[in-house]
């Protein structure tokens, strides 16, 4: 099965819509909820990173009995270096984004944390994609 | 304990999100960092924060949590309101700093013997 939520860049107030709604799938199918609060922590970091840095984005969520593949792929500044954003506490956020309680620099690290494998390919100008596979059983 | 009963004894104001006061409190987390919450708030937990915008009644809808405590007499934002009461997740207020209604909550939570 595969379900395709669009993400908009900038718009705080529709952040977490498409988490929430992969959640409500997830529950439908039956997914253990230890399993679903993982994969909704980390989907809801991605769909942040989205809002907060790019322009527009796809959330494409693809599963079958033995794992759920997450892919998110933006078009936006991209990341000049995938290894210094990974670090935990670094974000480039703007000051408005961090008064709201975000860009703490926990978003991708937090992403890493709760899915089996995580993978970012990023072009710098042109957007992102992060990849993220969790195995159900 | 329920959100009423936590609301009742440490006088809370309800914001909104009545429909929501039974639900059971099953700890607390204390953060203004949204990040730190979605990471690390346990289901049923009751958060207590300054922020007011729309965003925490995202995470507490993800994660589930029983309700929001905002501190320093702060009222949640018309949409942030309005959210909650979609989700039946009560928003509180108090006129309490965070440091004094964190360790009100936790000594009603964990009671000394």
């Amino acid at each position: 099965m595969e379900f395709n939520y669009n993400l908009e860049g900038g718009n705080f107030s529709r952040a977490g819509a498409a988490s929430s709604e992969v959640k409500k799938l997830l529950k439908q199918l039956n997914v253990s909820p230890a399993l679903i609060k993982r994969i909704v922590i980390a989907l809801y970091e991605a769909e942040v990173n989205v809002v907060a840095h790019a322009y527009e984005g796809v959330m494409n969520v693809v599963f079958d009995n033995q794992t759920i593949r997450v892919k998110i792929t933006d078009k936006g500044p991209g990341i000049p270096d995938i290894g210094l954003a990974m670090q935990e506490g670094y974000s480039t956020a703007s000051p408005k984004v961090r008064e709201m309680g975000f860009g703490a620099g926990m978003g991708l690290p937090n992403m890493k944390k709760n899915c089996d494998s995580l993978s970012i390919e990023s072009q710098v100008g042109v957007g992102t994609t992060v990849t993220m596979i969790t195995h159900l059983q | 304990m329920t959100v009423k009963e936590l609301s009742e004894k440490l006088n809370l104001s309800i914001c909104c999100g009545a429909a929501g006061l039974d639900r059971e409190i099953r700890g607390g987390y204390t953060s203004d960092l949204l990040s730190d919450v979605m990471g690390n708030a346990q289901e049923g937990a009751v958060w207590v924060t300054l922020q007011t915008h729309k965003n925490i009644m995202a995470i507490a809808s993800l994660k589930e949590l029983a309700a929001i405590v905002l501190v320093k007499g702060l009222q949640p934002e018309e949409d942030t309101a309005a959210e909650s009461e979609n989700e039946e997740i009560p928003i509180l207020s108090t006129t309490l700093e965070t440091f004094d209604i964190t360790g009100q909550i936790y000594q009603l939570l964990h009671p000394l013997p």
